[in-house]
C-alpha cells in the first residue's frame, strides 16, 4: 500500500457544446469525416472546449483535501473523473482503495420499492455487499430516523426523508476515500449536525476526504490542504488558508479588469494596510478600508459598508453619513479613501463585506461592489449563535423546596387578586405556572 | 474483456440486487403477477397453433399433438430471447440516473435485464413441462442437451443485449430498429414452422443463429432426436463471438456513456 490515496497527473478533459450526433443519419458523415481527417486528440474541434487542463495534484492517505472555485471551474468534472464515471481525455489518475461519493446519494432509489428494499439496493449500488448491509442495517435506519416508514415505498416519502435515507446509506459505506460535494444541505438542522458528526467520524477513522464546497469556512476548518480551480486549471495548491486567500483576491483582480466607469470603488481591504488576514476572533476590531476613484465630478455621496452572512442576510451596515460625515464630493481624478472600524461581535461564520457609493438625491447607489471582501470569524465553543451579545451573569440562586412552596402560595394569592405574573419572582413563577393557569381558568 | 468479467463477478451482489429490482418492480402493483411470465409464450403458442392448423388444412392432414408440442417448445425460448433483447436494449437508457451519477460496472444493466427474463423463462418452462406431459411427450437421453442449448441461447442473448444497450445509448434509432426487427423476426425464425419445410432453402434460415437453437430444442424434447450438430456448433461459435465482441465494444465505449446520454 502506498502513502498516496489519490493522484491526478496532467489530466485534461474535453467536452462538447451542443448536441452530439444523435441519430444514425448524423453519424455516418461524422464518422467519414473522422476517418478522413484523423484529428489529434489534443486539438479542439469547433464546438469543443477544455473542462480541465493539466490538472495535477496528489492527496495523502488520511488527509482532508478541499477543492474550491467558482461555478463552472471544473470541480464536478474532477469528481466525476475520480469516481470513474468519466475518463480523462489525456493524463492519468490513480485512486487507491474503495471510493465513495456523497454526491448523488439517492440516485439509486427506486420509487416503488420500500425504504428497506432501497437500503439494500442503494447500498449495493454504492459498493457494499449484502452481508455488509445486513450487518449495518439497524445503524442505517436509526441514523435516518425513519424507523416507522421503513416499509413504506419511498415514492410516498417527502423529499427530506428521501434525502435523509440516501445520506444514511451512503454514510455507512465505510470507504477509504470519501468525496463530499455540498451534501450538507440535506435535511433539517439536526440532521445536518448528525451528518457533520458522521463525516468527522469517517475522517478520524483514517479515511481520506475530498471536500468540494462553496462554503469557504467549512473548507478552511475541515481541510488542511486545498486546490483552487479557475476555468479548468489549477491556479493555487497548498494550505487551505492560503488557497482561500488567493481565491478571494482573484475575485478582486477580475473586477479590476471591468470596463471603465465614471466612478468606481477600486479597493476594499480588511485590516491595517498591507495585511491580508481573513481569519478573526469574536470581539476583535476590524478595519475596512474603501477606496474610490472618480473620472468625472460627483457630489452628494456617502460611502456605505454592509456586512452580510453566507446566506446574504444583512448582519450590519453603516455609512459615512450616519457616522457624522456630511455629503462627500469628488472632483475628476480625485481618489477617496475611507477607513471604518468595527468590533466583530459576531458568532462564528463566514461574512462578506459589500461596499456602496450611495447618492443622496436619487437614493440610488452610484456604484456597488458586492462580496468585495470575505472574512471568517472563529470563536470559542462557549459562544454560539450569530451575534455576540456580551453576556454576563447577574443573578443565579438556589431555592429549597420549602421556599418554593411559600413562593407559590404567594403567587396563588397574587393571581386570585388579579395580578397574575406581575411582581412575582422569576423562578417561582415558572414552578407555579400550571397551578396558576388552572386557577385563572376556574375563576 | 477479462477485466470487465472479473469486475462483474466482484459486484455480484449488485447484479443480484439490480436483477431482483427488475423482477420486483414488474410484479409490484400488477394484478396478474407471475402470470405475466407465461403470457407472452402463451400468446406465441396460440398463434403458432393457428398457423400450424392452417398448414394442416392445406396439407389435408390433421393437427398432431407433436406439432403443438414443437411449437410450444420453440415459443418459450423465443419469448425469452425477444423480451431479453428488447429489455436489455433500453436498460442503459432507463438507468441514465445511475449511469451518469454513480460509478458501477455498466454491463450490470443489460445482464440484469437478461437475468430477470431468465427467471420468467424458468417459470414458463415449468408450465411448459406440464403441457408437454399432458401432450404425452416422453423422456429420453437427448434431454441432456437442454442445459447446453440454454447456455448457448443465454450467451447469444446476453451478447446482443450488451451490444444493443450501448448502441442505443448513443443513437436513439437503435431502440426503434430493434422493436421493428423483433416484431417481425418471428417470421424469419423457425418458431411456427420447421426449418426443413423449406427444403433446399433451409440452410439460409439456419444462418440465423437462433434458428439452430430452436430446431435443437424441438429435436431433443419433442422428437427425441439428436440436434443438428453442425448447425448447433455454428450457432455456439456465433454466440460466443457476439458475446466477446459485445463485451469489448462495450468496454471501449463505456468511458463516453456519461457524456453521451
Amino acid at each position: 500500500m502506498t502513502d498516496i490515496a489519490l493522484r491526478m497527473d496532467g489530466v485534461y478533459k474535453k467536452f462538447r457544446k451542443g448536441e452530439l450526433y444523435d441519430s444514425l443519419r448524423d453519424l455516418i458523415p461524422a464518422l467519414a469525416g473522422r476517418v478522413l481527417r484523423r484529428r489529434r486528440r489534443e486539438a479542439l474541434a469547433p464546438r469543443e472546449f477544455w473542462a480541465l487542463q493539466d490538472v495535477t495534484f496528489g492527496v495523502r492517505r488520511g488527509e482532508a483535501f478541499g477543492i474550491i472555485g467558482a461555478n463552472g471551474a471544473g470541480k464536478s468534472t474532477i469528481l466525476k473523473l475520480l469516481s470513474g464515471i468519466m475518463r480523462p481525455t489525456r493524463g492519468t489518475l490513480q485512486v487507491n482503495g474503495r471510493l465513495s461519493a456523497l454526491i448523488e446519494v439517492s440516485a439509486g432509489f427506486h420509487p416503488d420499492l420500500t425504504g428497506r428494499e432501497n437500503i439494500f439496493l442503494n447500498g449495493t449500488i454504492l459498493g457494499m455487499t449484502r452481508a455488509e448491509i445486513r450487518q449495518r442495517f439497524d445503524a442505517i435506519v436509526a441514523f435516518s430516523g425513519l424507523e416507522e416508514f421503513i416499509d413504506t415505498p419511498v415514492k410516498r416519502y417527502s423529499s427530506g426523508m428521501f434525502a435523509r435515507l440516501g445520506f444514511s446509506v451512503a454514510a455507512h459505506v465505510e470507504p477509504d476515500l470519501l468525496i463530499v460535494d455540498e451534501v450538507l444541505s440535506v435535511g433539517d438542522y439536526l440532521f445536518q449536525q448528525k451528518c457533520l458528526e458522521r463525516m468527522n467520524e469517517i475522517m478520524t477513522g483514517g479515511a481520506t476526504v475530498i471536500f468540494v464546497s462553496h462554503n469557504l469556512r467549512a473548507v478552511s476548518t475541515l481541510c488542511t490542504r486545498s486546490l483552487l480551480l479557475e476555468r479548468g486549471r489549477v491556479v493555487e495548491l497548498g494550505p487551505s488558508n492560503e488557497v482561500i486567500r488567493a481565491y478571494l483576491t482573484r475575485g478582486r483582480e477580475a473586477r479590476a479588469l471591468e470596463p471603465d466607469r465614471q466612478i468606481r470603488i477600486t479597493d476594499v481591504s480588511l485590516g491595517p494596510p498591507g495585511s491580508s488576514r481573513v481569519q478573526f476572533e469574536t470581539g476583535e476590531f476590524l478595519e475596512i478600508t474603501v477606496t474610490a476613484a472618480a473620472r468625472t465630478p460627483h457630489s452628494d455621496m456617502s460611502v456605505v459598508i454592509a456586512i452580510a452572512d453566507d446566506n446574504q442576510y444583512l448582519v450590519f451596515d453603516t455609512c459615512t453619513q450616519r457616522l457624522g460625515m456630511g455629503p462627500l464630493a469628488l472632483d475628476a481624478g480625485e481618489t477617496l479613501r475611507c477607513t471604518f472600524k468595527v468590533q466583530l461581535r459576531l458568532g462564528q461564520g463566514t461574512y462578506h463585506v459589500n461596499a456602496y457609493l450611495h447618492r443622496y438625491v436619487t437614493d440610488q447607489p452610484y456604484e456597488r461592489w458586492l462580496h468585495a471582501a470575505t472574512f471568517f470569524v472563529g470563536s470559542t465553543p462557549t459562544l454560539r449563535g450569530v451575534a455576540h451579545l456580551a453576556p454576563s451573569l447577574v443573578h443565579c440562586e438556589k431555592h429549597s423546596l420549602a421556599s418554593l412552596l411559600t413562593a407559590s402560595g404567594a403567587a396563588l394569592s397574587a393571581a386570585a387578586g388579579g395580578l397574575v405574573g406581575e411582581g412575582v419572582e422569576e423562578p417561582a413563577q415558572r414552578a407555579t405556572n400550571d397551578i396558576g393557569e388552572k386557577h385563572v381558568a376556574d375563576a | 474483456m477479462t477485466t470487465s468479467l472479473s469486475e462483474l463477478a466482484g459486484r455480484r451482489d449488485l447484479l443480484y440486487m439490480i436483477t431482483w429490482r427488475e423482477i420486483r418492480i414488474k410484479y409490484k402493483q400488477s394484478v396478474m403477477g407471475m402470470l405475466w411470465a407465461i403470457l407472452m409464450p402463451a400468446v406465441i403458442v396460440a398463434a403458432g397453433v393457428v398457423v400450424r392448423y392452417g398448414f394442416s388444412l392445406m396439407a389435408g392432414t390433421s393437427l398432431a399433438p407433436a406439432d403443438v408440442a414443437s411449437v410450444s417448445v420453440r415459443a418459450v425460448p423465443w419469448a425469452f430471447f425477444v423480451s431479453s433483447v428488447r429489455f436489455a436494449t433500453t436498460s442503459l437508457i432507463a438507468n441514465t440516473n445511475l449511469v451518469t451519477k454513480i460509478y458501477l460496472p455498466r454491463e450490470i444493466f443489460p445482464v440484469a435485464a437478461m437475468l430477470s427474463q431468465l427467471v420468467d423463462f424458468g417459470v414458463a418452462s415449468l408450465v411448459l413441462l406440464v403441457i408437454l406431459t399432458a401432450l404425452g411427450v416422453g423422456v429420453s437421453v437427448q434431454l441432456l442437451w437442454v442445459p447446453v442449448l440454454v447456455v448457448i441461447l443465454v450467451v447469444l442473448t446476453t451478447g446482443l443485449g450488451i451490444l444493443l444497450s450501448a448502441a442505443s445509448l448513443f443513437f436513439r434509432d437503435v431502440k426503434y430498429l430493434v422493436e421493428v426487427v423483433l416484431t417481425f423476426a418471428i417470421f424469419f425464425t423457425p418458431v411456427f414452422y420447421n426449418a426443413r419445410m423449406f427444403g433446399r432453402l433451409a440452410p439460409a434460415l439456419m444462418l440465423n443463429p437462433v434458428a439452430p437453437i430452436l430446431e435443437s430444442f424441438s429435436n431433443v424434447v419433442v422428437t427425441h432426436a439428436a440436434p443438428p450438430l453442425w448447425w448447433l456448433g455454428y450457432s455456439a461459435i456465433a454466440s460466443l463471438l457476439t458475446f466477446v465482441t459485445a463485451l469489448s465494444v462495450f468496454h471501449k465505449l463505456e468511458p463516453y456513456f456519461a457524456e453521451s446520454v
